[in-house]
C-alpha cells in the first residue's frame, strides 16, 4: 500500500483539531498560540501535500508553505509580545481573567 | 512499503507529542513537547520531497518559536505555577467539537475525488523555490518582507515597558 495524498490529508486533519481543542481548552495564552501553532503546521502539511501529489509542476504549494512559516514567526512574534504586556499591566496571562472590556 | 513504515513511525511521534502539547498540566512540559511535534512534521517534509521547506521548519519552529516561547512561560511565571488550573470549563464542549470537525473532515476526505498528477516533483526543488520567489511569485516575496518589518516594529513596541 503506497502513501497517499489522503493520508497526509487525514494525519493533518487530526493535528488541526488538536490545536482547536487547546485553543478552545486552555486558559494561558502562550497554550492557545501553541495551539495556532499546531494548527498552522496542519495547513503547512496539507500544501505540501498538494503540491508534491496534485501540481508537481509548479512549486506554488511549497513557497506558500515558506510564507505560511514566515507569517507564524511574526504572529508568534507579536502574539508573545502582547502576552507580555497584558502580564504588566493585569499581572495575568489566563484569558478568562482578562476581560476589563466586558462591562 | 517503507514508506508506509516512515510515515506511521512520524505520525506516531507528531500525534502523541502533539496530545501531550494539548493536554499536559504542566505549561513547560507542553512547551518541550512542540520539538517533536515539529520534528516530526519535518520528516513529513522530507517525505513530501520538500528539503528546503524542511530546513526552514528546523530553523524557525524547531529553534526559534519554540525557545521564544520558553523565554515568555519564563517571564510571565504567574500563570505557570503546577498549582495554577491550565483548562477552563469548556472540556467537554472543546472534545465534542474538535471530535466533530475531525470526523467531519477525515469523511470528506476520504470520500473526495482528489485528482492526481501524472509528472514527478524535479529532483531537487530548493532551485525552483528561488526561481519562483524571484519571478511569478515576486509581489509574494516583497509583500512577506514588510510584514515581517512591521510585526518586527510592532512586537518591539507592544513588549516594550513604559516610562
Amino acid at each position: 500500500m503506497q502513501v497517499g495524498l489522503t493520508h497526509y490529508l487525514v494525519l493533518s486533519a487530526l493535528l488541526f483539531c488538536l490545536g482547536l481543542y487547546a485553543m478552545l481548552s486552555r486558559r494561558n495564552a502562550v497554550a492557545i498560540l501553541m495551539g495556532i501553532e499546531l494548527m498552522l503546521n496542519a495547513a503547512n502539511i496539507n500544501l505540501v501535500a498538494f503540491n508534491k501529489y496534485v501540481a508537481p509542476t509548479a512549486l506554488n504549494g511549497q513557497v506558500f508553505a515558506l510564507v505560511v512559516i514566515t507569517l507564524a514567526a511574526c504572529e508568534a512574534g507579536v502574539g508573545l509580545a502582547l502576552v507580555m504586556a497584558a502580564y504588566r499591566n493585569l499581572e495575568t496571562v489566563h484569558v478568562d481573567e482578562i476581560n476589563i472590556m466586558k462591562w | 512499503m517503507g514508506e508506509l513504515a516512515v510515515f506511521i513511525i512520524l505520525s506516531a511521534i507528531t500525534l502523541v507529542s502533539a496530545v501531550v502539547v494539548v493536554t499536559s498540566g504542566n505549561i513547560v512540559r507542553s512547551a518541550l513537547s512542540l520539538v517533536p511535534t515539529f520534528l516530526g512534521v519535518t520528516g513529513f517534509y522530507i517525505l513530501l520531497q520538500a528539503e528546503f521547506v524542511a530546513g526552514i521548519q528546523v530553523l524557525i519552529y524547531a529553534g526559534a518559536i519554540t525557545v521564544l516561547i520558553l523565554f515568555v512561560i519564563m517571564l510571565t511565571e504567574g500563570g505557570t505555577g503546577l498549582r495554577v488550573r491550565q483548562i477552563n470549563e469548556q472540556v467537554p464542549m472543546s472534545i465534542l467539537a474538535s471530535a466533530a470537525l475531525a470526523l467531519l473532515l477525515i469523511s470528506v476526505f476520504i470520500r473526495a475525488p482528489w485528482p492526481t498528477a501524472k509528472e514527478a516533483l524535479p529532483q531537487y526543488t530548493a532551485s525552483g523555490i528561488g526561481e519562483a520567489l524571484l519571478t511569478n511569485l515576486v509581489l509574494v516575496f516583497e509583500v512577506t518582507s514588510l510584514v515581517l518589518l512591521v510585526a518586527l516594529m510592532g512586537a518591539i513596541i507592544i513588549a516594550r515597558r513604559e516610562r
